[in-house]
């Protein structure tokens, strides 16, 4: 044990060797705590995740994508607080708001209720809340909120024109409505596409009617998400929108044993575009995403708070102000009919008009 | 068939155990396999834990997560680039990084004279009470089932539901406060008796071994909870997101030092059942044989006490403190209920527990340890960016410790059980 321990230390000290020979600068850089770039603007933007982290492949890290995308762009400073449960979330907040910020963006709807109490006892600071607006509104509060369903509309009407055995399927993490306006706008899409061609695509896993259908209960268990799968897939489904952030991944890797083993199952990818955050050899699984821009989202209203144009007023990302919207079928192109293609061009058309309305009773 | 997997749906009354197993045929006691064994050895072992040990423990964890702040920090990583050129400022960063950090967690965790204002300066010893409450009740909890030599990790189910009783009381009643408090509280500690007492009722009619069945009842209890909040009944009016309506103002602990601080009377209240609990174990006759059991409990059996009896009246009141624990987080600083309600209370109680040997008094100071790490985190990370993980490895690391006291002693060259080696660690630790 002893010489073992020996031939770690000596390892480790030629590692700190060659890491450590380097040449020392000319001026000693002092014991600066990472004080980052000079900023160009007094403003602080700060960021609260949820219990999920800002490393949660899913709307905490695209929020956190965004704010420091805004703050590349306009050099301010940023701050940011993860939480690692649900008692975090007054406390985070309260730290952020003592640290200056000037704007605190609450990422998701659990924080609602902290973020409306802060709001109340903090009137010069600025709040943006993600997925959910407040009981009663604050005039400085901005709900960041997103009609995910008219994207979703569309993503069933592709892959109800995609599908080669007429059966579809969808599935979410928790059945909460961030998660269920995709399954709702993804049942009507399948519905409108039965309607027009007088087919019967079936949808398993949501039930838009009675709000019933498959969860996983939680966003995190990425078994969980296989196993559904593969049960969707034995019961003849060939494209799957799972609707749970990371667990989408036990998707891909069910989607990916069924190919294997002769079947042909695609994916449909939610929040961002699947082909550019899956890993390579999945890409040809993903035949569209639900795209949600939850960090542009964030970038709008820190630009706002910069130029001191930011108002109260819910922001609702739509398929009109591209706020969410189905992404390109990139390889999948030669697999979606022409006539599907021509479809969805019309049902956006009409849906940004007007003449067509997703409803669904998780709408904003 | 479009349901094919139905998720989290648990049945709403689906609390396994009770009714079926009080039907079953009855083991003869004297085969309830209530045997010592290493676990309870082992348990004993930590228990006794001089001071000394602890007290390294929590400094050996310090100095741990001291070197991984270090490590972490931008400005020491850069440094290091040239340590062999000029040591003093990778040393000077990584000194910088940790001090700033803890700095930052002390005054997040007691007193801020950086802050904007006088409130604002006090606020964080109220945050650490705060905190600390749920955590001193649920350690109580943990801690009461180790003197009985039984493994509570059922803590966060017993919360949870305790937490969703008290809920139902506190936002579906509308009384008076003062019986409306009263009665939130009391059916905080009601619910987590009874997934508690299952768990004793389990153990001593059939002998299902108490870790097992609390570790499933945790997920019982957290799925039944999910479910819950699907329902109207614990739902806000006009909303389908997971979250309860905030309970009546009249249902919620009394805010002590007004509305600028959230320190409640449910600190109080868990001060009284450490008292409470200290009162059990060291002068009561049922405590007197709880402890028998949890020493040996075939010499309790032979000194005609029941071990079954004690098994079920240990889960009671450790399941009413885990409730208790539950109430005081929903009443008194959360007052709405959601799926992460509980977040790692119970699970940290344990912790909590063992730090504090087990012993009333240690387990409130252990709390408030724990209440002044989780409290200092924030600020440390809103003020230094570092990141919350690690007071987890904090925390963990000093459960490392205490699990395995003989580590530690070997460490730090202790004798077992004596204090003379006190000056080699001094030594050893500088």
């Amino acid at each position: 044990m002893k010489k073992k321990l020996g031939t770690l230390a000596a390892v480790g000290a030629v590692a700190l060797l060659a890491a450590g020979c380097g040449e020392a600068p000319e001026a000693s850089t002092g014991a600066g705590s990472g004080s980052g770039t000079s900023a160009a603007s007094d403003v602080k933007a700060c960021m609260v995740s949820d219990a999920g982290g800002f490393d949660d492949q899913s709307f905490n890290q695209s929020g956190k994508e965004g704010l420091d995308a805004a703050v590349a762009e306009l050099g301010i400073q940023e701050q940011t607080t993860q939480s690692s449960s649900e008692a975090d979330f007054a406390p985070n907040i309260a730290a952020l708001v003592q640290q200056n910020c000037n704007l605190v963006v609450a990422v998701g709807f659990l924080l609602a209720d902290a973020t409306g109490s802060a709001a109340d006892a903090n009137p010069d600071t600025q709040f943006a809340l993600i997925d959910s607006t407040v009981e009663p509104a604050r005039s400085n509060v901005k709900p960041l909120l997103f009609d995910t369903a008219q994207a979703s509309y569309l993503a069933g009407y592709v892959a109800a024109g995609t599908s080669k055995t007429g059966t579809v399927a969808t599935y979410g993490g928790i059945q909460i409505p961030s998660v269920t306006i995709f399954m709702d706008g993804f049942a009507d899409g399948v519905a409108k596409y039965n309607e027009d061609n007088g087919t019967s695509v079936k949808l398993l896993g949501w039930d838009k009617a009675t709000q019933q259908g498959s969860f996983t209960g939680n966003f995190d268990d990425i078994g969980a998400g296989q196993n559904t799968t593969q049960n969707f897939i034995q019961q003849g489904a060939d494209i799957i929108l799972p609707v749970a952030g990371p667990v989408g991944n036990g998707t891909l890797a069910a989607a990916n044993a069924a190919n294997a083993a002769g079947g042909d199952v695609k994916v449909v990818w939610v929040d961002s575009d699947g082909y550019n955050t899956v890993k390579e050899s999945d890409r040809p699984l993903i035949l569209t995403s639900v795209v949600k821009e939850i960090g542009a989202s964030v970038q709008d209203a820190v630009k706002s708070e910069v130029d001191g144009s930011f108002s109260s007023e819910p922001y609702v990302g739509t398929l009109e102000n591209g706020g969410v919207s189905l992404a390109p079928f990139h390889d999948n192109d030669a697999n979606v009919p022409q006539a599907v293609k021509d479809g969805v061009s019309k049902l956006q058309q009409d849906v940004v008009d007007g003449t067509i309305t997703v409803q669904s009773q998780s709408t904003p | 068939m479009s349901t094919p997997t139905p998720g989290p749906q648990v049945p709403p009354g689906g609390s396994p155990g009770a009714p079926g197993s009080s039907g079953a045929p009855a083991p003869s006691s004297t085969t309830s396999p209530d045997a010592p064994g290493r676990a309870a050895a082992w348990l004993s072992d930590a228990r006794q834990s001089t001071w000394l040990v602890l007290v390294l423990a929590v400094l050996s964890a310090f100095v741990l997560g001291g070197l991984l702040i270090a490590v972490t920090d931008q400005a020491t990583r850069d440094a290091s680039g040239y340590f062999f050129a000029r040591p003093q400022d990778a040393l000077s960063a990584g000194w910088t990084a940790a001090t700033d950090a803890y700095g930052a967690m002390l005054r997040g965790a007691v007193f801020d004279p950086q802050a904007r204002s006088t409130t604002a300066a006090f606020r964080p010893i109220t945050e650490t009470l705060v905190v600390a409450s749920p955590l001193i009740a649920a350690g109580l909890a943990v801690a009461l089932a180790f003197r009985a030599g039984l493994f509570n990790i059922g803590a966060q189910g017993q919360l949870i539901v305790g937490a969703m009783l008290a809920g139902l009381v506190g936002f579906r009643l509308d009384l008076p406060l003062v019986v409306h408090l009263p009665l939130a509280v009391l059916a905080g500690v009601v619910g987590g008796a009874l997934w508690g007492g299952i768990v004793g009722l389990l153990r001593a009619r059939t002998g299902a071994h108490e870790v097992i069945v609390t570790i499933m009842l945790n997920y019982v209890a957290v799925y039944l909870l999910a479910y819950a909040l699907t329902t109207p009944g614990f739902q806000r009016e006009g909303s389908s997101n997971p979250i309860s309506p905030p309970v009546a103002d009249s249902a919620a602990f009394p805010l002590l030092l007004g509305p600028s601080f959230r320190l409640h009377l449910g600190f109080l209240l868990v001060l009284v059942a450490a008292a409470l609990v200290w009162w059990l174990l060291e002068r009561s006759t049922v405590g007197f044989s709880w402890r028998a059991v949890g020493a040996n409990p075939a010499a309790a059996r032979t000194a005609g006490m029941s071990v079954s009896w004690a098994f079920v009246g240990v889960m009671l009141a450790s399941g009413a403190l885990a409730g208790l624990a539950g109430a005081v987080q929903l009443l008194g600083t959360e007052r709405s209920l959601s799926g992460g309600i509980a977040g790692q209370i119970g699970f940290d109680a344990i912790t909590v527990a063992l730090l504090g040997r087990s012993k009333p008094l240690g387990v409130v100071l252990a709390g408030l340890l724990f209440g002044a790490l989780r409290a200092g985190g924030v600020l440390m990370q809103a003020s230094t960016s570092t990141p919350i993980d690690i007071v987890l490895v904090v925390q963990s690391v000093i459960v490392l410790l205490i699990a395995a006291p003989p580590l530690v002693r070997t460490v730090f060259r202790l004798q077992p059980r004596r204090r003379a080696a006190a000056t080699t660690t001094r030594s050893a630790a500088a």
